[in-house]
């Protein structure tokens, strides 16, 4: 029997994704910006967390969703993975559940418009709710951000 | 009072003489004839013996005590120093040096030195035939055979002690009781070692010093000591640690001390315990009341027990956490300071003005704090340099000059190797060999100079050589040739720039790669190094006279006091030290030069770099505006105008950096969180000036 797990589940779009609930730091509101520029379009800039500067990302821009605009709704998920420190801008981010790691299946090749390498897994809960399973190193890995520039560009 | 407190005093002071040592070895070998040195070398061999003794670490004073034998023959004449010595007694200082550390890193200090030792033994029997006896007399008796028996002393520290008293220090045999109804008899025992280690030198204790601390004792103990102070002295010094019951002191000459040494091990560790509290009933009453009178008067006592240390040693952790709160502390006032400019309540702004003068001052006291003399780095280079050109077979003097230049912490930490890569390429490559240096005209003996100083925010370290300097030609050759550079690129470089190239990445121009430099991953390191403590490095040569390596570093890293600029709805942060002036120009006087904007700037004409355009600020353009105004930011001798659009003010601001995540940000060196808890990005003046 595996493991259960707790999940932060979050939305972009109509999609619902989920992060382990230990690789979150904190989940705040949306917070003024410092622009950085020259640097990605999806990072946003750096916000000052208690006395910590930390770079947020739009999550969206990073999957190449088209952008949308801040709501009450939106979050800034703050992760940290591998000792980096990053925020996540997502549309909202609203339930904690308890998963089971044996209900999460490996994941199609496209899931919502992500490449699969991003994901851990897709993992049904009740009916016909699907959960996204990200994969954070992947989702912060730098090497991989400069090959998609360079292809953009 | 476990064995950490005395194992972290033990390890400073062997540092601090072995570091000693190192360099009075230098000196003597600058000069051999100067008895003089060769005393200070022996006090301070002999004072490491002790102390290692004294921590049990044997490995450590049995090779200190081989090198005190061969520095004895010196100074007593019967052994001139050699080349060969020289080398031994290094090569001795280095193992000591690794026991130390690691000693330092938690280890046992035991290392295997019998090679060292084989030889400091060869030196003293092979060219001095007389003194062999003496020496392998000593050696034998330095096995650790004798110091099984617990109350004796082994025939080492007998040396010690005899050694002590023939050089006309006293020799005392010390008993100590401690009353019976003491609770901490091992503090109270601390007390007293610690108070006698004050004015002289423990050598052996019954019961030993590991067995006092874990409470092994009944409530007495005995040791045997080297003091320059009288018997009757101590006995008081002592008596005045409370609740000690009774002191004696016997000063011993060398017939007693062979007396004491020799009678039967058991009897001498067994004869204090029993002695002890014989004594006690015996007298009860009397030593109270004494040691009453004695409490009574402790100033005059104190007095006498050393001057007390002028400096503490302080966890680094503690002073960093000092420093981060009070960069949140700085934060605040500068909050503050804008809510009392709202306010406009005139006590609240004096108060306020207040709390600020007082926060610049306590600024000063942590920086100060954190700052640390360069001395501590260069202290080990005359020997490495020396190492260095005794192995390339050149004569070099290394003259250090600043070494009291004080530089924070992180930046010292950070330096070393970089200065020794520096270091290393002066020697190697940049002295040239003695036929060539005569060839040349120049005395045989190269200098290196090494010198420190302060300049504005900034410290200097330059390394200078009198060597052959460095061909210009020669670099743009090697850089086309590596393909660094193209030919027409290269042709348009001025020397002093061709020179700069020896930093590019994957450039070494040495024709043979040696074993001390030139492995080709080098200059571009040391310059990325220092990039990164906030520092620049430039080289500046002159064929024939020799290479000058400059090193500018920072004051200090973490608070830096800052122009605040505004672009828009942005707001940046300028690092004062870099900024020349600001002013403002009306858009008449930007001249187009060559397809860019210039401005003349005190007689010369300078690049105007639009900061909106460089940042894609969305909501600010200068061009719009009949009047701009600039900051002009200098690096080195070079200028650049940046167009803002307006001048906050300048603040104190605290270095933050943007985080591991984001890369390099071209023009941005870091983030700073301002008193209305925005962040603004602190700007890198050196982005704009290639």
């Amino acid at each position: 029997m595996a493991e259960d797990i707790k999940v932060i589940v979050f939305k972009l779009g109509t999609e619902e994704y989920g992060i382990e609930v230990d690789k979150v730091q904190t989940i705040e509101r949306m917070m003024p910006i410092t622009r950085v520029p020259k640097t990605y379009s999806f990072i946003k800039g750096v916000i000052n967390l208690r006395g910590v500067v930390i770079p947020v990302i739009d999550l969206r821009g990073r999957f190449g969703i088209a952008e949308a605009e801040y709501t009450d709704q939106t979050r800034i998920i703050i992760v940290n993975v591998n000792e980096m420190e990053v925020g996540f801008i997502v549309d909202s981010a609203n339930d904690v559940i308890d998963l089971n790691r044996a209900s999460i299946d490996t994941p199609p090749e496209i899931v919502g418009g992500i490449k699969a390498k991003y994901l851990d897994g897709v993992a049904k809960i009740g009916e016909d709710r699907l959960l996204i399973m990200l994969n954070l190193s992947e989702v912060l890995n730098k090497s991989e951000i400069v090959q998609l520039e360079s292809l953009e560009g | 009072m476990d064995m950490n407190q005395y194992l972290s005093m033990f390890i400073d002071e062997s540092n601090d003489h072995l570091q000693s040592l190192n360099e009075n070895m230098m000196g003597l070998e600058a000069n051999p004839e100067d008895l003089g040195i060769v005393q200070v070398i022996f006090r301070s061999a002999h004072t490491l013996k002790g102390m290692a003794a004294t921590m049990g670490f044997e490995d450590l004073a049995s090779l200190t005590h081989q090198m005190e034998n061969v520095l004895d023959l010196v100074r007593n004449n019967k052994l001139r120093m050699q080349d060969f010595i020289f080398d031994t007694l290094f090569k001795s200082l280095d193992a000591l040096e690794a026991m130390v550390q690691d000693i330092t890193a938690g280890g046992e200090g035991k290392a295997d030195v019998t090679h060292i030792v084989a030889s400091l033994q060869a030196i003293v029997r092979g060219e001095v035939p007389a003194a062999a006896g003496a020496a392998a007399e000593v050696t034998a008796a330095a096995a650790p055979a004798a110091s099984s028996a617990p109350g004796a002393l082994d025939e080492f520290q007998y040396s010690v002690l005899e050694q002590s008293i023939q050089e006309g220090h006293h020799v005392l045999y010390i008993d100590v009781a401690i009353r019976k109804d003491c609770q901490l008899k091992a503090v109270r025992a601390y007390m007293v070692f610690d108070l006698l280690e004050r004015s002289g030198e423990v050598v052996k204790s019954f019961p030993s010093v590991q067995d006092i601390e874990q409470e092994k004792f009944d409530y007495g103990f005995s040791l045997y000591y080297i003091t320059a102070k009288e018997a009757s002295e101590l006995e008081s010094m002592i008596m005045n640690v409370s609740e000690i019951e009774k002191a004696t002191a016997v000063a011993l000459d060398s017939e007693t001390l062979r007396q004491m040494s020799q009678a039967p091990a058991a009897a001498a560790a067994e004869a204090p315990p029993k002695e002890v509290p014989g004594e006690i009933q015996a007298q009860p009453a009397a030593p109270v009341p004494q040691a009453k009178a004695e409490a009574g008067k402790p100033a005059p006592a104190r007095a006498s027990g050393g001057a007390p240390s002028r400096t503490i040693r302080v966890d680094i952790e503690r002073l960093d956490v000092l420093m981060n709160l009070f960069s949140e502390l700085l934060i605040d006032r500068v909050r503050l300071e804008q809510l009392a400019s709202e306010v406009q309540n005139s006590d609240l702004t004096e108060t306020v003005e207040h709390m600020g003068r007082v926060s610049g001052d306590l600024q000063n006291i942590v920086m100060k704090l954190r700052m640390v003399q360069v001395d501590t780095v260069f202290n080990r280079f005359p020997r490495m340099v020396r190492d260095l050109a005794k192995s390339l077979d050149k004569k070099i003097d290394l003259v250090i000059t600043g070494a009291e230049t004080e530089l924070d912490r992180t930046v010292i930490d950070e330096i070393g190797d970089p200065l020794v890569h520096l270091l290393r390429n002066a020697v190697d490559h940049g002295v040239e060999n003695g036929k060539d240096r005569m060839a040349a005209g120049k005395p045989e003996t190269g200098t290196v100079n090494l010198r420190a100083f302060h300049s504005g925010n900034h410290v200097f370290i330059e390394i200078e050589d009198d060597g052959a300097g460095i061909n210009p030609q020669k670099i743009r050759q090697s850089a086309v040739k590596k393909g660094i550079l193209s030919q027409e690129e290269a042709a348009r470089y001025s020397d002093d720039e061709a020179i700069q190239l020896l930093f590019a990445p994957g450039f070494s121009t040495a024709e043979v790669i040696s074993d001390v430099s030139g492995r080709g991953v080098g200059l571009d390191v040391v310059k990325s190094k220092i990039a990164s403590l906030g520092g620049n490095v430039v080289v500046y040569s002159t064929m024939g006279k020799g290479t000058n390596f400059s090193v500018q570093l920072p004051l200090t890293l973490s608070i830096i006091a800052a122009m605040l600029i505004r672009l828009g709805s942005e707001k940046y942060a300028i690092p004062l030290s870099s900024i020349v002036e600001t002013g403002i120009i009306k858009k008449t006087q930007i001249r187009q030069v060559h397809g860019s904007r210039m401005i003349e700037f005190r007689g010369s004409h300078i690049p105007l770099l639009s900061l909106s355009k460089f940042f894609a600020v969305a909501d600010f353009d200068e061009t719009t505006e009949d009047e701009t105004e600039i900051v002009v930011v200098r690096k080195g001798e070079r200028l650049v105008a940046l167009a803002v659009q307006d001048f906050i003010g300048q603040n104190e601001i605290v270095i933050k950096n943007l985080g591991k995540y984001l890369p390099e940000v071209q023009g941005i060196s870091g983030a700073t969180i301002l008193g209305d808890g925005q962040v603004a990005l602190i700007i890198d003046p050196n982005a704009f000036i290639k």
